[in-house]
């Protein structure tokens, strides 16, 4: 492998790791600086509008115009959200900047650092500034011109930026094209909503296909008496109080992330707003709301019901006026999750525009006033869209209408979202969606409306977002307040795209005492729920009165075409929240006090809602809900469902005891699910690639012999040695030397020579670097410095030479779960070679295991694993047995034989070297004698020659005194000492032959002149020689006191030689 | 002299050595290739007769069982939570199936891929076979290569055993038929096993950086739970990390990020990228890791 023979050495394999890292870092950092926007620099400006009527000063309008690199460019005018300024649009501003447009923010009048009163987007006020924003952009010479005063421009914005884009096109013939987020059609059927259809009175109930007059919710009529949208409303409104009169810098913090969008208190996704410090208190109660709006709405904040003047000037401030005019291409896009504005709001957009025969098109994104910004993909839609009927590039936008659906909850804890798609939007006219009936059955129920209207539903909190689940999850019903009608569990599940449509009988329980200034009409909200199965108590229990008997044994009416199936007992869980967070209040304008049942059509909130297989679908209706002001009056409702095959079920007010029938028509668009997912091309080759790689260098592993090709020739079967040359000794160590990391220098200078035949003892006291020593010959561990050489062949890690040698290094090494016969034969079956080569038999009486050999290793004693370690080093008969302290945990009649088969193992012509400690061992076993101290060969020759030229003599007589005197007449004489027997004589420079001339001629009485020492006091001699001279550095002078052992200085690393 | 020469079992040690050829120094005939050193099969029966690969491989088998009982003796009332898999469990084998690779995925394969990983080389150092191996010699790299070969046949044997189990118990409790998904996606025929198929696909995909990881483990150090542990503990950690949003976009880089990419297998179209993308990053990790483990391993003084 090039890359490992290029990483080879210690150093460039670091610096090697060190580049990868480094590169890899480096591109992160690219990456992340390419992917990171370049904040344009925009100009800040101020544009000066007339006031409008009724408005004397000219209005200074705080603008910015961020130019892109390529101009003239088509010109863009963002709009902010209610509550915010031209900082909230950063984002846009400079994503559409980076698309090559120029752009043109600019807080409305009276937000930001803009003079003015708000006239909520009013087309007197508001609208009339945006045409002379586009009048001013005709005379920017950035701005590309479709004609004299006629610039290329778009104007987008999302919730009050979203209706001044729509009527800024329906007013101005100049725009080219419109993305308009999150809006209303009808501002007086947005706040005011009553989703109520037709209402028949008495108990004569109304055929099936009757049932509702109107097609959308949307095309209720306006007039209706809608229920007040207090909390939202209210929210808006104390954006602007707290801002207040030119508090521009209020609103200076943050941006939009997610898209312009209105900018209520408390608004979780973090688009701008007032952060309600350091305020100074307003004098005015509506802030800088114009003043006939703020009388207006001071008197609707008081009644809760609409007025007439507030509905007029609520229609100058409706898209609803102008829309029909508009003739540029328009793209509509309304958030999923958006209790203020929600779906019909801009189903009636994009049908009035439609007629008109104008391009328009409409998608619905997970998000909304109640649950997060745009996603991506829209934000690219718009940029597509301007793209295209601006600049002319670009493929023709698809007109396909795109919606999410959430589907159950992944592991991550988030929906899993999915994209459905159709090719044209189908709105939510009941005449080009397909409708399901899906019967429902719930017993009739009684709701209260508590006196005060408190507590109160909690289903969403404007700027929280929907209440589907989390720690209020459980307040989103109240227990007695609400009633529940469900379908059977699902089969399979449903999508509802719009807004269902059932009918429900509502009749008054008349009280006995009537307060005559009680309000004659109900309000209810009804709410589309997925509802759990659950046992038939919790139904009774929770969700309806006292007097509901159980659901149980109820017959459906009518077949879903979705599949259900039979399982009774269901309810739904009180914590699940209402679909899209959107509930649709109704106002039945007289309900008869007496009891008297009315049948009324409803309208559910439109909605992009699955329920799952498994669960069932829901209708909930309430009395209270915190969103609307609550009916302080006390009253109570008796509610049930007024189907095909309940007419004869429902009995009137008194009589409703068991079940009651429905259905629901559900819009189900369908679609074909797609995926927004980047092309996974790119990474499909990668993968590819890298599989191939990582295949390759596996295979190429394999083969790999791990050493260059000339080594490994030398030692295998094709390997040609003459004959008639002496083969190269089997291990020559010169200069060894080991330096672990960290600086321990475990061998410092090992050298010496084992010749073929020979039994040789490496020995040395622990620690003195005999293990570390044989480890290197073994390949096992690298060595500092030195040479080492096995047959000729210098050694690496896993040189093919080892296989001529065998091993038994530093204690038994087995799979444990395995019996020693498994252990040897999987050993021999692991080196590759034949098992004939093996010698099994010989080895296995070798270790002499006897039946034990079939146990498992884990039950072996310490002795046992010795000798089957013993045994696996000689397998296949190795030219060299290297055994490390072989004799450990072995009893003597071991030791015994075990000495003897190294003699016999030698004598076959093989070579055995030996580590030892013990200087026993080695003199009883070895023919040589290798000595190891401190990480240095101090000594080297054979056994004999140790021992004989050892200076010490042990002169045995019978006058000690006499052999003193004889004896100091010699110079050169050491040391004198007693012995029993006689004395011990260092003879040191004396010959043996002077010393015993002298003793004769002194008439000593000598019985014996022998060598006194054995080994033993050579080894140590030379120990303690070895230790001096490594402390003095000197080493000759090391050797001189040592008495002259019969070797050269292991310092030059040549041994005395003595053939055996 | 010494009693030894009555040993009778000394004796049968020399008998034996009587009959040893000698050696002839000048035609050293050892027919040593280091590239048949520890062959697949070798090395497979070393693992195979271990305990712990016997029970993994076992637990595989057990696993699916013991989930159709757990099914077959819970009551059909399902809990407040969201539909999902598991709900819909015993509606098919093909659906018992994914709900068993499901609960395996994010934590008993990630446990069983590490220790057959993680447990290859390091336990060979603690048995101090380590060395023997070496010595035989078997090449450093193709002792590691043949070690990475067998963890990988374990694996995917440890997986193929659960996918397969899983189907059987399925067809016996649940009878075939179509996989249906909470979306309300439902695949028959054909389309059930083919998905099931690249479901298992892109799970063993998601498992590969685990395994490289713990394989670089198992040759920095001896202990082989330690290698195991880390190569699951990190596993855990990057789950952690891929809960943190304020990452942002550097999630996308975490190995466990596309864990779940398999569940893009059951809808249509199949979402490709995150299974290809997912793919991608947990094999690169695994090819660093492992690219590591031979550098490593390569010049490693092996002292156990």
């Amino acid at each position: 492998m090039i890359l490992g023979r290029l990483l080879r050495s210690r150093p460039r394999r670091w610096v090697a790791v060190a580049s990868v890292v480094a590169i890899a870092i480096g591109a992160l950092v690219a990456v992340q600086v390419a992917t990171a926007p370049v904040a344009v620099q925009p100009d800040n400006l101020t544009v000066s509008v007339p006031g409008g009527p009724g408005e004397s000063e000219t209005i200074a309008l705080d603008a910015s115009l961020y130019v892109p690199t390529v101009t003239p460019a088509p010109a863009v005018i963002v709009a902010h959200g209610f509550g915010g300024s031209k900082k909230s649009v950063v984002d846009d501003a400079e994503r559409l900047v980076a698309a090559g447009f120029v752009v043109l923010t600019y807080s409305a009048r009276g937000f930001g650092n803009s003079t003015g009163r708000i006239a909520l987007d009013s087309l007197d006020y508001e609208v009339a500034d945006a045409r002379a924003l586009v009048d001013w952009l005709a005379k920017q010479p950035e701005v590309a011109q479709d004609g004299p005063n006629d610039p290329r421009v778009g104007v987008t914005g999302g919730s009050y930026g979203g209706a001044l884009s729509l009527m800024l096109a329906g007013t101005d013939p100049r725009v080219d094209a419109v993305a308009a987020v999150e809006t209303w059609n009808n501002l007086e059927q947005a706040l005011f909503p009553n989703n109520i259809g037709r209402v028949t009175v008495g108990s004569n109930p109304p055929s099936p296909s009757a049932a509702g007059v109107a097609p959308t919710p949307a095309f209720v009529p306006a007039a209706a008496d809608g229920v007040f949208k207090q909390a939202w409303t209210a929210a808006l409104m104390s954006s602007i109080l707290a801002a207040g009169p030119g508090a521009g810098t209020a609103n200076e913090n943050d941006a939009s992330p997610g898209g312009p969008a209105d900018n209520p208190p408390g608004n979780s996704s973090g688009r701008d707003g007032p952060n309600g410090s350091g305020i100074s208190p307003v004098a005015d109660a509506c802030g800088r709301l114009m003043p006939q709006l703020c009388a207006a709405y001071l008197q609707v904040a008081e009644s809760g019901r609409i007025s007439s003047a507030m509905t007029a000037l609520l229609t100058r401030s409706s898209p609803a006026q102008v829309v029909s005019k508009i003739t540029a291409p328009t793209l509509l896009l309304q958030g999923e999750q958006d209790t203020l504005f929600g779906l019909d709001q801009a189903d009636a957009n994009a049908r009035e525009i439609a007629a008109a025969g104008t391009p328009v098109a409409v998608g619905w994104y997970p998000g909304g006033h109640s649950g997060g910004g745009l996603d991506g993909q829209s934000q690219d839609r718009i940029t597509d869209w301007f793209r295209y009927y601006l600049a002319g590039h670009g493929s023709k936008p698809s007109r396909s209408f795109q919606y999410a659906v959430a589907g159950p909850v992944s592991q991550r804890g988030t929906p899993r979202v999915r994209t459905l798609e159709l090719p044209d939007y189908p709105g939510l006219d009941r005449t080009t969606t397909p409708e399901h009936s899906i019967g429902l059955r719930g017993p009739a129920q009684t709701i209260v409306n508590p006196p005060g209207g408190q507590p109160a539903a909690i289903t969403s909190l404007p700027g929280v977002g929907s209440l589907a689940s989390g720690a209020l999850g459980g307040l989103t019903a109240m227990p007695g307040q609400t009633a529940l009608f469900v379908s059977k569990i699902l089969a399979a599940p449903i999508v509802v795209t719009g807004s269902a449509t059932l009918r429900l009988n509502v009749a008054r329980i008349p009280t006995p005492s009537p307060d005559p200034h009680a309000d004659h009409s109900a309000v209810l909200f009804l709410s589309l729920v997925a509802a759990n199965p659950a046992s038939t108590n919790d139904v009774a229990g929770d969700t309806t009165g006292s007097d509901s008997s159980s659901g149980g044994g109820l017959t459906t009416g009518g077949a879903s075409p979705a599949g259900q199936s039979g399982l009774g007992g269901i309810a739904a869980m009180l914590g699940s929240g209402p679909a899209g967070g959107a509930v649709a209040p109704i106002r039945i304008p007289d309900l008869p006090a007496d009891g008297t049942p009315v049948t009324v059509t409803v309208h559910l909130p439109a909605v992009a809602f699955q329920v799952a297989a498994g669960k069932a679908l829901g209708v909930r209706v309430a009395t209270t809900d915190q969103g609307f002001p609550a009916s302080t009056f006390p009253a109570a409702y008796r509610v049930s469902l007024s189907g095909a095959g309940s007419g004869g079920a429902f009995t009137g007010a008194a009589g409703g005891i068991g079940a009651t029938t429905g259905n629901v028509l559900v819009p189900e668009a369908g679609g074909v699910r797609i995926n927004n997912d980047e092309s996974p091309v790119g990474w499909a080759i990668a993968l590819g690639a890298i599989l191939l790689l990582g295949f390759a260098a596996l295979v190429l592993v394999g083969r790999s012999r791990n050493e260059p090709r000339r080594r490994s020739r030398a030692t295998g079967a094709d390997s040609v040695i003459p004959s008639d040359a002496e083969p190269p000794p089997p291990l020559v160590v010169t200069g060894l030397k080991k330096v672990y990391p960290g600086g321990v220098t475990a061998v410092d200078d090992v050298s010496f020579t084992v010749r073929r035949g020979e039994v040789l003892g490496l020995l040395g006291p622990n620690g003195a670097g005999k293990t570390t020593t044989l480890r290197m010959v073994m390949g096992l561990i690298s060595s500092s410095a030195g040479d080492i050489r096995l047959f000729g062949e210098p050694v690496s890690p896993g040189t093919p030479v080892l296989a001529r040698v065998g091993s038994f290094v530093e204690g038994s090494g087995f799979l444990p779960h395995l019996s020693g016969k498994a252990n040897l034969d999987l050993y021999w079956r692991g080196t590759g070679r034949p098992a004939s080569d093996s010698y099994m038999a010989e080895a296995l009486a070798i270790a002499g295991l006897g039946d034990a050999i079939k146990r498992k290793v884990r039950t072996y004693s310490q002795g046992m694993r010795q000798r089957l370690a013993i045994a696996q080093a000689m397998l296949g008969l190795p030219d060299l047995l290297i055994l490390d302290e072989p004799t450990n945990g072995l009893d003597p009649p071991q030791i015994h034989a075990m000495r003897e088969v190294l003699r016999r193992y030698a004598a076959t012509g093989r070579t055995v070297v030996v580590s030892s400690h013990l200087l026993s061992e080695v003199e009883q076993t070895c023919s040589d004698v290798v000595i190891v101290s401190e990480g240095r060969t101090i000594a080297a020759g054979t056994v004999g020659e140790m021992v004989s030229h050892s200076s010490d003599l042990l002169v045995s007589t019978s006058e000690p005194d006499a052999a003193r005197h004889a004896l100091a007449r010699l110079t050169g004489l050491g040391e004198i000492e007693a012995a029993p027997g006689g004395i011990a004589v260092d003879r040191g420079t004396v010959s043996v032959t002077v010393l015993m001339r002298a003793l004769i001629d002194g008439d000593v009485p000598v019985t014996a002149i022998a060598p006194r020492n054995r080994l033993e006091e050579v080894f140590l001699d030379l120990i303690a020689a070895g230790s001096m001279r490594s402390k003095d550095g000197r080493a000759e002078e090391g050797h001189a006191e040592g008495g002259q052992p019969p070797h050269n200085s292991a310092a030059n690393g040549t041994a005395v030689r003595t053939s055996p | 002299m010494s009693p030894i020469h009555h040993d009778h079992s000394a004796d049968a040690v020399l008998a034996a050595m009587a009959h040893l050829p000698r050696a002839d120094p000048h035609a050293p005939t050892v027919p040593f290739r280091a590239d048949r050193t520890l062959p697949i099969r070798v090395e497979m029966a070393r693992q195979m007769k271990r305990r712990r690969t016997q029970i993994a491989l076992g637990f595989m088998v057990a696993l699916p069982l013991i989930l159709a009982g757990a099914f077959a003796l819970g009551s059909d009332n399902a809990g407040p939570s969201t539909s999902s898999f598991i709900d819909m469990a015993q509606s098919s084998a093909a659906n018992f199936a994914i709900v068993v690779l499901f609960f395996s995925s994010s934590f008993l394969l990630t446990v069983v891929v590490s220790l057959f990983f993680g447990d290859t080389v390091a336990s060979e150092a603690s048995w101090s076979s380590l060395k023997y191996l070496l010595a035989m010699p078997v090449p450093r790299l193709r002792l590691l290569r043949q070690k990475l070969v067998v963890a990988a046949i374990l694996s995917l044997a440890a997986i193929a055993t659960l996918v397969v189990v899983s189907v059987l118990v399925g067809l016996a409790a649940y009878g075939p038929g179509p996989l249906s998904t909470p979306t309300g996606d439902t695949f028959g025929g054909g389309a059930v096993w083919w998905r099931v198929a690249l479901v298992v696909v892109a799970m063993i995909s998601q498992l590969a950086w685990v395994a490289g990881l713990a394989f670089l483990m198992t040759v920095a150090t001896d202990i082989p739970l330690g290698a195991v542990g880390t190569a699951v503990l990190l596993s855990i950690v990057s789950q952690i990390l891929d809960q943190i949003t304020a990452l942002g976009a550097l999630r996308n880089w975490l190995p466990t990020h596309f864990s779940f990419a398999w569940s893009g297998a059951m809808v249509d179209p199949v979402n490709w990228f995150d299974i290809t993308r997912g793919a991608f990053q947990s094999i690169a990790y695994a090819a660093v890791f492992i690219t590591a483990a031979f550098l490593v391993f390569r010049r490693k003084d092996i002292t156990s």
